[in-house]
Formats: C-alpha cells, structure tokens, sequence
C-alpha cells in the first residue's frame, strides 16, 4: 500500500502531505546572517542578548479558532516580535528579527510595516534594503507586501534606475505576473521612464504573442505618450494587430487589442476594416472573427449609415452562427446580443414585443 | 445509456472540436493551456471509466468534514495565513452557510470572541491577534460575523471606530489603501463599501470620489484591473463592479463591455472561468467571474434592457457545474483551482460560491433551478438579493447594523466574496 493510499483516510495528514509537497523543494535562502542555518538555529528564547525582553504569546483567546499549529521556531520568532511590537523598540536587534519573521511569513503586512519605520528611524542603508528586497521578491513575486516594499524604498531613495531591469528579470520568469506589471506602470510612470517601452513590449509579444499583459502594457504606452488620435500611430497599430491576427487567428488577445483602439472611435469609422476582414474570412477563421463582425455590423447600425435591414440581417445571422456552432459556450451571452440588437434596430412593427417570455433552453441544443 | 452520457456537455462527442487551437504558432501560453487541457481530459476519461452513468456528486459530507476541522485546527501548512485568519473563518463559515450545514452556537460564539480579538483599538480588524488594522480581513471579519448572525456576533463590531478606520484608509482620489502605509487597488473599495453598507456606517462623504476612481479601473478590454492602467482581471473586477452596485453606481461604468469581457472569460472546453485573457481555468474564478453575471443581469435591468433572459444568466451554468463537480474537488475534501492542485479553504469558499451561482437564477419574482448531476448537489441559493439591500433603509439609522430577518443567504446583496490578502495572482 503506497503512503497515499495509507493517508487517504486522514484528511489533515492528506493536506499536509499535499502541502508539503507543494512547498518541498524551495532552497534555503540565506541573505542576512547564518543563524537561520539548520544546524545552528537558536531560538530567541536562548540568545543571551535577547534576555532581558519577555516574548509576548499570542492572545487567541481561551477556545481559539482557526488554530494554526505553528512550528517553535515560529512561534519563538513571533512571540519575539510582539514583544518589540509592544515596547515599540527601534533598535538594530529589532530589525534583524523582522527579517526572520518575514521569511517565515513574507505576507505578515504588520512586520513590513514595522520595518520600514525601523528603516527610517535607525536609518539604514537603503541600497542594502534594496538588495534584500531584490532577493526576497526573486523566491516569492506574487506576493503584495513585498512589491509595496520595493515601491516605498524606491520612492524614498528616488532611484528607479534599477526597477525596469529587476523587473524584466522577473517577467522573464513569469511574463505575466501581475504585481510586476503594476509596480512596472507605476516607475514608467511616476519617474517618466516611458523611452524603450514599446521595444520592450515588442519584444515580449515576439517571444509569446498571446501574452494578454504585454498587449495591455502596449496600450499603456501609447496611451500616455503619443495616443490613439494621431492617424499614423492608429493606422500602425490597426496594421500591427492584423499582422498578429494572421499568424495566429486563435489568439484572442490580438482581436480584443484591435477592437479595443477602435470602439470609442467606432469600427466602423476605421476606413476598409470591414472589407479587409470579410477578405481575410476564408483564410483566417475564428469565433473572433465572426464576432469583429458582429462588432462592426452593430457599430455601423448604431450610427445609421448604410442599409439598417440588410446589417441587421447579417449581424443577426452571425449572432445566431456563434450562439448555435462556433462560439456555443456563449450561447446565452450571443442569445441575448441577438435579441437585444432586434429590439434596438428591428423594424418598427417586429420590434413591438420584445421576446421576454423564452422558454427555458434545453440543455442540448442542435 | 447514451442519452445519460451526453446529457453532460463534457462528454458529447463534439466537446473536442472545444479544444484549444494554436494556429500551429507555439508559444507558452498555448503549451500551457495544452497541458491544462490534456489533465482535464484525463480526469474526465478517468471518470467516465468509473462510472457507467455519470452523476456528478458534491461530497458533502468529505467537504463538510474538511471545513469543521478547519474551523478548529490547521496544520503548520497554514502559516503563510497567518495575517489572514479572520479570512479563514469567513472561507469556511460560507462555506459551511452554502452547504446549509449551520455551525454549532458554540463554535460561533468561540469564532465571534477571537474576531473581537482581531479588532484593533483604532477600529477595523486585523490579520491575527496583535496585528494591525487591514481592509481585507476588516471585510472577512465583518463578513463572517453576520453569517454568524446573532446579536453577540453584530455587537462584537465597533461602529464607531469601524468608520474611524475606513475614514483612516480613504485617498484623496476617492481611492482606499489597504491598510496605513499599505497598497491601492479596487479590492479595498470592495472591501470598505461591503462592510460599511452592513453596518450601515455609509456617510454623505465616505465614498466621495469612489465611483469615479473604479470607473478609471475599466480598460480598452471591458474589465477592471486592480489600478488605473492594468489589465483587466477578474477578482478586481469583481470587486470593482460589486462595489459600484453596493453604492448604487453601476451604471457609471460600461455594462456592456463589461459584459463582453466576463463573457469571454469562461473556457469553451475546461466550462470553467480564467481570470484573465490567454491565462489558465482556475476554480475561484467560478465566483470572481461567473459572480459577475447576476450583478450585470441585475444592472442591466435596471438600466431599462429589455432583451435579458428571464431563465438563465448570461454564462453556461451547466458547463461551470460540470467543471467545478468532475474537476475541483478533492476526495478527501474540499475544491481546488484545477486538478493537481492542492485544495485549501479559500478554493473551497469560491468553487462552492460558483456552484451556487450556476445552480440558482432569479430575481425578485423568479428562481430556476438547474442542478447537475445528483439532486443532492444543490447549494444555498446565494445569487440573488432581497431587494431591502438596495432599498433606502440602511441609510436612515446608524443605531445597529443591518440585520436580516429573512435567512442570510437570501438576504446577501451580492456576492460578498472577494479577494483574500494572500495574493492569487
């Protein structure tokens, strides 16, 4: 009988086995001192230069809940830290035990902000905290606290020329990790670091071509610099998007980043788009491509130009070939655009009842 | 027989041609949802071969067995919650609530005592005992207390300084940070409307600019992201749009590109929802995102839309249902984000919160049903509100919180969910 079958029985040794195996493997980082090395750990409760401090126990109360059966070495750590906490002592001591108490729990937000205060008030070297942090984020980047730590050190010692570098490397890692991308707007835009962004978007959208966030990171960047407005920039990255289309007709990022320039203009402003995409149907099919369409024909109803009955007609069909085949998932989402845009645009005397009362829909349609 | 087997969506026999199509352009976003997609398949053959009839099952009993445990005790894997304990409460006694298995007066009254011990001096609640005052697990203390329901439960909350603490948080920008000294996104206007609008604390001037800075969240997609400029991502714009419903602004924000993006969010093979554009089916999103619909149904309602289904929201419930069943649980217990993932209570909070959603539609006059799998599987309806939240009596008194003499679960305005302090990015 193998260990899980044995453990199937016991849901706590399960998930703890589960857990563990999630977090096995991670190397012991050591950036500051060596008393977190297995073998000569020492708690806090035996360092004669912590003698003179009472740690404080946590006050969960004489029937707790949500009980965590925290390891010594934790609870040493942090009995410690409540006792700083309490005397709000700013010593050098102090500042160490927040970084033991960090790596045992980085999303400890009291701890970070206790250390920053600490930061300030033994004023510390900051390019060292810099240092640390670099290291901390590296194990553990889709974590808050330490990202606002980076962004507070950052600002006190306005220095971003390291940011769009460090979190480069990150992305190269996880190109999609949110809190990189956020701290990266932020320096771009607080210390005006918009030159090579587009490159470094390009890039990026070379390596994976379906990364959502450079395609976001591509609009952040137009937008603040030069915008959407000025023709030449609209018509390159009209241009620029349908190239990407054509490689890939599946990459849902390429045609929402094409609708999504367009829309507040209106799609069917945008000079022979309509025309390009019906050519290119054959060749480079797609639910998106069905739905653009919608898009447009929509567009074109709601600023009345062309022939009302004959839009309507097509972007009915189109909704109904989405909701029945290519896009079945949605059915309801492209029932209800059908329906809504025969309301809205219908002829006067079928737009008289709105179709409120529908039957329930089988679970099998077609 | 065959008529059974096709009854479920995931195993007719052109659910393949749902596959994902790469366009013969590799890249690590089509590997990866390749990958995801061949795991899924596995589980469902996997389940097909043992069982002739398929009937997904919730397992009730493994789920609720999980969750009591919970309640009490956690392993040293839980360390890393250890500023979010007000969070796993709320994780599990929802859970619990969407299970209908109510908790013994006991428990409550223990779990009220230690959140009153996770209330700070300076109002609002904190991480743990001793920790500082935070707007998340403000929002999962508050939460969890009036699940609770009793008068101990509603008076461990300090009003007064509940106010003082959100006050504390507010920008200039109409913006929340997370805590002094802490991080901006949408979640923390989530979080501070949720609990202000259950205790009824909201001022004329509390949420002076809030609306319009959650307005700036929405991007050139249709959804929100976490801050002005970011891409859209579906636990922010939950709380993005729940916020706004909570404080009657809906209708600032674009419905129908909104209703465009989360529409486009849920996976046409998987069933289940990604929490963003070319990114990866998780579990929790079956709330963030599903969640969504009934709070667009209900906007677009009011703004007067005639074309809405009056019998299904605007998602496929039975392929989520299908998803959540056959792929997200664990036999041991408790919901997952996909399979080979480890469960833990926030997935279970979520994946039984989407269940819901998927199971129930309705509004003041309708609910339908639409249960998969064996009857047994429904969940507390948790979709849709009574409309006494929306109406103007919250506003008129400050001298007790919003107390709900219908049951609870029919009582929530929204889904009250949201974002944990851990990240889930």
């Amino acid at each position: 009988m193998s260990v899980e079958e044995m453990v199937k029985d016991i849901p706590q040794l399960q998930e703890q086995e589960q857990d563990r195996e999630e977090s096995e493997g991670e190397p012991e980082t050591e950036y500051y001192g060596d008393s977190q090395s297995k073998g000569g750990y020492v708690f806090y409760r035996d360092r004669k230069e912590w003698a003179d401090l009472e740690p404080v126990p946590q006050d969960d109360g004489p029937n707790p809940v949500v009980k965590i059966a925290y390891s010594e070495k934790f609870s040493d750590v942090y009995d410690y830290f409540r006792a700083l906490l309490k005397n709000d002592e700013k010593s050098e001591r102090a500042f160490e035990l927040t970084a033991d108490a960090i790596d045992l729990n980085a999303a400890n937000y009291t701890v970070w902000h206790y250390r920053r205060v600490l930061l300030q008030a033994l004023k510390k070297d900051l390019h060292e905290e810099l240092r640390y942090i670099t290291a901390i984020i590296e194990d553990q980047p889709k974590n808050y606290q330490v990202w606002h730590h980076r962004r507070m050190v950052v600002e006190w010692l306005q220095e971003p020329s390291k940011e769009l570098n460090f979190i480069a490397d990150i992305l190269s890692q996880d190109a999609k990790n949110y809190h990189a991308w956020q701290h990266r707007q932020w320096v771009i835009q607080e210390y005006k670091l918009w030159d090579g962004e587009l490159e470094y978007v390009e890039q990026l959208l070379e390596e994976d071509v379906r990364n959502n966030s450079a395609w976001n990171q591509r609009h952040f960047v137009i937008s603040h610099t030069t915008g959407y407005s000025d023709p030449a920039v609209l018509a390159r990255e009209v241009q620029y998007s349908l190239e990407q289309i054509k490689k890939a007709p599946h990459n849902e990022s390429a045609w929402s980043y094409l609708k999504g320039i367009l829309q507040d203009r209106g799609l069917s402003t945008y000079n022979g788009l309509l025309e390009q995409l019906l050519e290119m149907q054959s060749s480079f099919s797609s639910p998106y491509m069905t739905a653009f369409l919608v898009d447009i024909y929509e567009d074109l109803l709601e600023s009345a130009s062309g022939s009302q009955e004959d839009t309507l007609k097509k972007a009915l069909e189109l909704c109904e070939l989405l909701a029945t085949k290519e896009d079945t998932i949605r059915r309801e989402y492209w029932r209800y655009v059908g329906r809504s845009m025969q309301s809205k645009y219908g002829a006067r005397e079928e737009a008289g009842e709105p179709s409120l009362a529908e039957p329930k829909e089988k679970a099998e349609d077609d | 027989m065959e008529e059974e087997v096709t009854q479920l969506r995931c195993f007719r026999e052109y659910h393949k041609s749902e596959l994902f199509k790469d366009d013969g352009v590799e890249t690590v976003t089509s590997v990866e949802q390749k990958k995801v997609e061949g795991t899924i398949q596995q589980v469902l053959s996997a389940y097909l071969q043992n069982h002739k009839i398929p009937q997904p099952e919730l397992l009730r009993d493994q789920h609720c067995a999980y969750l009591k445990r919970g309640l009490r005790h956690l392993s040293d894997a839980y360390e890393c919650l250890d500023a979010s304990r007000p969070w796993l409460c709320y994780w599990i006694l929802h859970s619990l609530e969407l299970l209908d298995k109510p908790v013994p007066t006991s428990i409550s009254s223990d779990v009220c005592q230690f959140l009153a011990r996770c209330q700070c001096p300076t109002g609002g609640f904190a991480g743990g005992p001793g920790q500082q005052a935070h707007l998340a697990p403000t929002y999962a203390a508050v939460n969890a207390l009036c699940i609770i329901g009793t008068e101990e439960a509603y008076s461990v909350i300090d009003r007064q300084k509940l106010l003082e603490f959100l006050y504390s948080v507010k920008q200039p920008d109409g913006s929340f940070v997370m805590h002094v000294g802490g991080e901006v996104d949408v979640r923390s206007a989530y979080c501070a409307a949720s609990v202000a609008s259950l205790t009824n604390i909201i001022t004329s001037t509390l949420f002076a600019g809030t609306p319009g800075w959650i307005v700036s969240c929405q991007n050139w997609e249709g959804g929100l992201g976490g801050v002005p400029g970011l891409e859209a991502h579906g636990g922010y714009t939950f709380c993005g749009m729940a916020a706004m419903v909570i404080l009657g602004k809906e209708d600032m924000l674009d419905l129908r590109t909104l209703l465009r993006w989360v529409a486009s969010r849920q996976m046409r093979f998987e069933g289940g929802f990604q929490g963003r554009c070319n990114k990866l089916v998780d579990g929790c999103y079956s709330l963030w995102q599903a969640g969504l619909l009934p709070l667009l149904h209900r906007a677009l309602y009011k703004e007067g839309e005639l074309a809405l289904s009056q019998a299904s929201w605007m998602f496929e419930q039975q392929a989520l249902q299908e998803y959540i069943l056959l792929c997200c649980q664990n036999p041991a217990g408790g919901l997952l984000d996909k399979p080979g993932k480890s469960r833990d209570f926030y997935h279970t909070c979520y994946c039984l919160s989407g269940l819901s959603v998927a199971q129930h539609f309705g509004g003041r006059d309708v609910h339908l049903e639409l249960v998969i799998g064996k009857d047994d599987n429904r969940l507390v309806c948790y979709a849709f509100s009574s409309d006494r939240e929306t109406s103007g009596e919250k506003l008129e008194n400050f001298s007790k919180p919003v107390k709900r003499d219908l049951p609870p679960h029919v009582c929530k305005a929204l889904f009250k969910d949201n974002l944990t302090g851990k990240s889930h990015l």
